[in-house]
């Protein structure tokens, strides 16, 4: 460093840096007082922080610092202390029937609080926001139920799911007539005409061979769907007679499923959200007017 | 004041500040970086975690070439709404096969970290073909292409050989049967299922897409997001033997 000679400004008289850019000189001012005390009380709370939470890594451990802080305790702490505020609500609703649920406001506000709130962030994606379905997923606001309306029908299914990986899962199936060529193409497009016009209501083709498709529907389809087509809640076949198809009531979407049924799946629920959760959420739906 | 004079140094010499700011940096990282490489605690005990099966590790690299972590975060934070909402809080142990790990910082979509298992196949299909049918209101883009591109199996092996490199413990085996691995898991009929199962035990494999005929990107994606946050088995997970 070369040594410059000190020189002073003359209209502030603080000193300069003694570099020079086209007649330009800097002044050497110091720090303003404020930021530099600030910087030195950052200093000082570092050290504190060191001393009172976990900071520096050692050789096998860190040092967990004396007020023992930890995220993860803390959030233990609040979740736990937040279900034991729900515990003594949701073992009540835990032993409580319907009837009960319903004469007693205060369970059935916490179970219908709870439940909206885990059907918007589980069920809504697949069975809508308001739970009236899309193709494919059933309406639930509706009284047509594929496996029951009653509220242990409705716990079962949302506890252990529809063709699920549960091992006590809903199931059912049925057969692909149409891909594993058990009927030709005919007899698959008179049954379809068959149950549009005569259970769904819906418009046949013209010309469709009704009689045909009656016989076809008699002996491969009534051990299921029953002989009025009204479905079985066991075998999870779906009432024909319904006005709310799945998969869609035209004599072509009918001939879709009965070519390739599509066997929809409906996930457990049981573990991922525990049964209180589970029961609010069957008391819900339940409630959403359908409920038997 | 003398104090001052000597940071003169640096103030007024381009290279030895470069040289300070180095060594500042430095110390930083030795800290704060370093330590994550030995300390035991950083990566939880869990049981269940694996690598990443070949079809799996496929439908990764879609989700990143599609840029889904731009609006998806897979990381649960330690809050209690979290919790409430996903699930468990994510773990260290359960990115540690993830080069580069996943969790993002932008949650314009939900997080992905316990997706696994919430939807079935064809809900995953239906929405990722045209999010608005199953969301009406949803911002999402459709990916339908997905359902058509046939699945780029040609450097499957190389991608798991790559992740062996970083420390994956991928066997030889299973680098060996990549391929066959990955047509195996999306269509069970037709692959070698037995091997499969053997390399990757008690592993999901099924017609993702819906269709057995072939192996597509679809297969892939959805084949990974079923299996998201599913690996660590939390009835055997000790948490306080795991406090942060
Ligand atoms: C991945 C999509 C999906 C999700 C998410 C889902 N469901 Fe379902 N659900 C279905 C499908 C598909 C069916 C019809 C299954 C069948 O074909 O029988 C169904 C059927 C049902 C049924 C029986 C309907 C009937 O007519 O018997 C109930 C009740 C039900 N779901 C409630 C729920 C609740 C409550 C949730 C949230 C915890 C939920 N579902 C989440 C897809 C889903
Ligand atoms: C082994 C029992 C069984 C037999 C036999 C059977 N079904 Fe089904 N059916 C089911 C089940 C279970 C479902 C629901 C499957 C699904 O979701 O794909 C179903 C669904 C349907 C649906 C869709 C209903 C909707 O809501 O969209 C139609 C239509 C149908 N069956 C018609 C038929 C016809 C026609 C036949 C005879 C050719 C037949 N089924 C034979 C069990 C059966
Ligand atoms: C522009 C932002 C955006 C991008 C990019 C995006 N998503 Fe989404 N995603 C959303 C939003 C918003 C939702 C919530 C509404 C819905 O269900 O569609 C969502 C929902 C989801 C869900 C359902 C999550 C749940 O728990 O309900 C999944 C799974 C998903 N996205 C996967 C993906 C995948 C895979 C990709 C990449 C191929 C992707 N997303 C790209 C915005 C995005």
């Amino acid at each position: 460093m070369a040594e410059h000679k000190k020189e002073i400004d003359k209209l502030s008289g603080v000193e300069t840096t003694g570099h020079e850019w086209d007649g330009l000189k800097e002044l050497n001012n110091p720090l303003p007082k404020w930021w530099l005390y600030l910087f030195y009380a950052t200093i000082v709370w570092s050290v504190g922080y060191w001393v009172l939470m976990p900071s520096w890594p050692l050789v096998s451990d860190y040092t967990s610092g004396l007020l023992g802080h930890s995220q993860r305790a803390n959030v233990h702490r609040e979740f736990e202390a937040a279900m034991s505020e729900r515990a003594e609500t949701g073992n009540q609703l835990m032993e409580a029937s319907l009837e009960e649920i319903r004469s007693t406001p205060e369970l059935l506000e916490f179970a219908l609080a709870s439940g909206g709130a885990a059907f918007a962030d589980n069920c809504a994606p697949c069975h809508g926001t308001g739970a009236t379905g899309f193709e494919g997923y059933p309406n639930l606001q509706d009284d047509v139920w594929i496996w029951g309306g009653s509220m242990d029908d409705i716990l079962q299914t949302i506890s252990y799911g529809v063709r699920s990986e549960h091992p006590d899962t809903r199931f059912g199936e049925m057969l692909a007539f149409g891909r594993d060529e058990i009927l030709n193409d005919d007899e698959i497009s008179a049954v379809a005409n068959y149950v549009a016009a005569e259970l769904a209501g819906t418009e046949p083709e013209d010309g469709a061979d009704l009689d045909t498709g009656a016989t076809v529907y008699m002996d491969n389809c009534a051990a299921c769907h029953g002989d009025e087509g009204l479905g079985s809640k066991e075998l999870g076949a779906p009432n024909l007679t319904a006005p709310n198809y799945l998969y869609g009531n035209t004599v072509e979407a009918i001939e879709a499923q009965v070519n390739n049924p599509r066997h929809g799946v409906m996930p457990p629920w049981i573990d991922r959200l525990g049964e209180t959760t589970v029961k609010s959420l069957a008391v819900y739906v339940h409630s959403l007017g359908g409920g038997q | 004041m003398s104090a001052w004079k000597k940071h003169e140094i640096f103030e007024k010499n381009s290279l030895i500040l470069t040289i300070g700011i180095v060594v500042m940096i430095s110390i930083g990282g030795l800290v704060e970086i370093v330590p994550l490489y030995y300390l035991k605690s950083t990566i939880e005990e869990t049981e269940g975690m694996r690598p990443y099966t070949p079809l799996e590790l496929a439908g990764r690299n879609i989700y990143v070439r599609e840029g889904c972590y731009t609006c998806h975060s897979q990381q649960i934070r330690p809050l209690r709404d979290e919790l409430e909402r996903y699930g468990p809080y994510s773990l260290a142990a359960e990115s540690m096969y993830d080069r580069p790990f996943q969790w993002g910082s932008k949650r314009t979509g939900p997080d992905l970290a316990r997706v696994g298992g919430k939807y079935s196949d064809e809900w995953h299909r239906d929405h990722l073909i045209n999010p608005r049918s199953v969301s009406p209101t949803s911002v999402m883009p459709g990916y339908p292409f997905l359902a058509e591109n046939k699945l780029d199996t040609r450097d499957i092996r190389e991608h798991l050989e790559l992740n062996a490199v970083y420390g994956v413990p991928y066997t030889e085996e299973q680098i060996q049967y990549a391929r066959a691995d990955l047509v195996a898991q999306a269509n069970p009929d037709r692959g070698d299922i037995d091997g499969f199962e053997e390399r990757y035990p008690g592993v999901a494999a099924r017609a993702f897409d819906g269709d057995p005929s072939d192996v597509t990107e679809m297969d892939a994606l959805v084949a990974y997001l079923q299996m998201l946050g599913t690996l660590v088995d939390f009835e055997l997970y000790d948490n306080n033997a795991n406090l942060r």
